[in-house]
């Protein structure tokens, strides 16, 4: 099985690759734009046959290493 | 003393601070991370570099390095450590230390001497110097940008744990180095530290600065278990 995770920042935490990439924007005459954030995506495959087994370990590893809960959100999502 | 001075793939400067160390009386070791004893140690230091190549996060993946459980242990049990750099990185990813590294503001690598001032001396690493002491040691680093959420940031700073406050010329809080002010912090117990600035950059006038000795002898008096 193969999930994608998705890891974003958590509002109100600084994002500075999001801050300068908006300003760069704005810059290129896209005044309508807002706001920057970025994430990350991880492709985890897993060779486990459950798939509620299988979500509840990639969302472990997610608590445990792949997310920083201080200052980061993230989704799991089921590719194939 | 017999100090460990722990050393991951990606860690650079290992030998610098145990040179330091060693002038100022302790017995430094190099340990590796796989390494899982640190039965004797009367200090632990993490040294700065880029642990397990600063992948996925700075810190994240050496904070799970076998000698990790040993350090965690020895930190409960009021064992001096220090995280200079990356070492401060590390000890936020494995929790022992508040808070999180974000890329600098202006994202640039900065490598140049900063001014830090001495905000508490309730700690292993500023315990021989004085609040308000500015020292002038160099910064290296690109994720250095500490940030923590508001209501905790309060709680750190209500109970003394912002060790060291960048300023600039004139002695006022700088956020403008990268994007905060705060360059060292500690535990609620004061023997688990981390500093962002390199203090074992600054332990020799040849350096160009000796400003950062202060911090290194406060943390070698803490193993020696001197009095305060």
């Amino acid at each position: 099985m193969r999930f994608r995770v998705r890891i974003t920042r958590r509002d109100g935490i600084a994002d500075p690759e999001g801050t300068t990439t908006a300003h760069a924007l704005r810059e290129l005459g896209y005044q309508e734009v807002t706001g920057v954030s970025f994430g990350r995506d991880i492709l985890v495959d897993l060779d486990v046959d459950d798939e509620t087994e299988a979500i509840g370990k990639v969302v472990e590893m997610c608590e445990r290493l792949l997310a920083n809960p201080v200052i980061e959100e993230f989704t799991v999502e089921l590719l194939s | 003393m017999r100090t460990a001075v722990i050393v991951f793939p990606g860690s650079n400067c290992e030998h610098d601070v145990a040179h330091v160390l060693r002038s100022l009386g302790a017995e430094p070791e190099l340990v590796f991370h796989r390494d899982r004893d640190l039965t004797g140690a009367d200090g632990i230091v993490l040294p700065g570099g880029f642990a397990h190549g600063d992948y996925l996060r700075t810190g994240a993946i050496a904070r799970f390095s076998p000698v990790m459980a040993e350090v965690e242990r020895h930190a409960a049990a009021g064992t001096p450590v220090i995280g200079i750099c990356n070492g401060f990185q590390i000890l936020t990813e494995a929790g022992l230390l508040p808070g999180a590294m974000v890329a600098n503001r202006g994202l640039r690598f900065i490598c140049r001497h900063v001014l830090v001032r001495v905000e508490s001396t309730d700690s292993v690493l500023t315990r021989n110097a004085d609040v308000g002491d500015v020292l002038r040691i160099p910064l290296n680093s690109y994720q250095g940008n500490f940030v923590l959420d508001t209501d905790r940031l309060a709680a750190l700073e209500e109970r003394g744990g912002v060790l060291l406050r960048y300023v600039d010329e004139k002695g006022h809080p700088d956020h403008t180095i990268n994007g905060t002010t705060i360059a060292g912090i500690a535990n609620a117990a004061g023997n688990v530290a981390g500093v962002m600035p390199h203090p074992e950059r600054a332990s020799e006038r040849l350096l160009g600065s000796s400003d950062g000795l202060v911090l290194l002898e406060s943390f070698v008096a803490s193993m020696a278990k001197l009095p305060a």
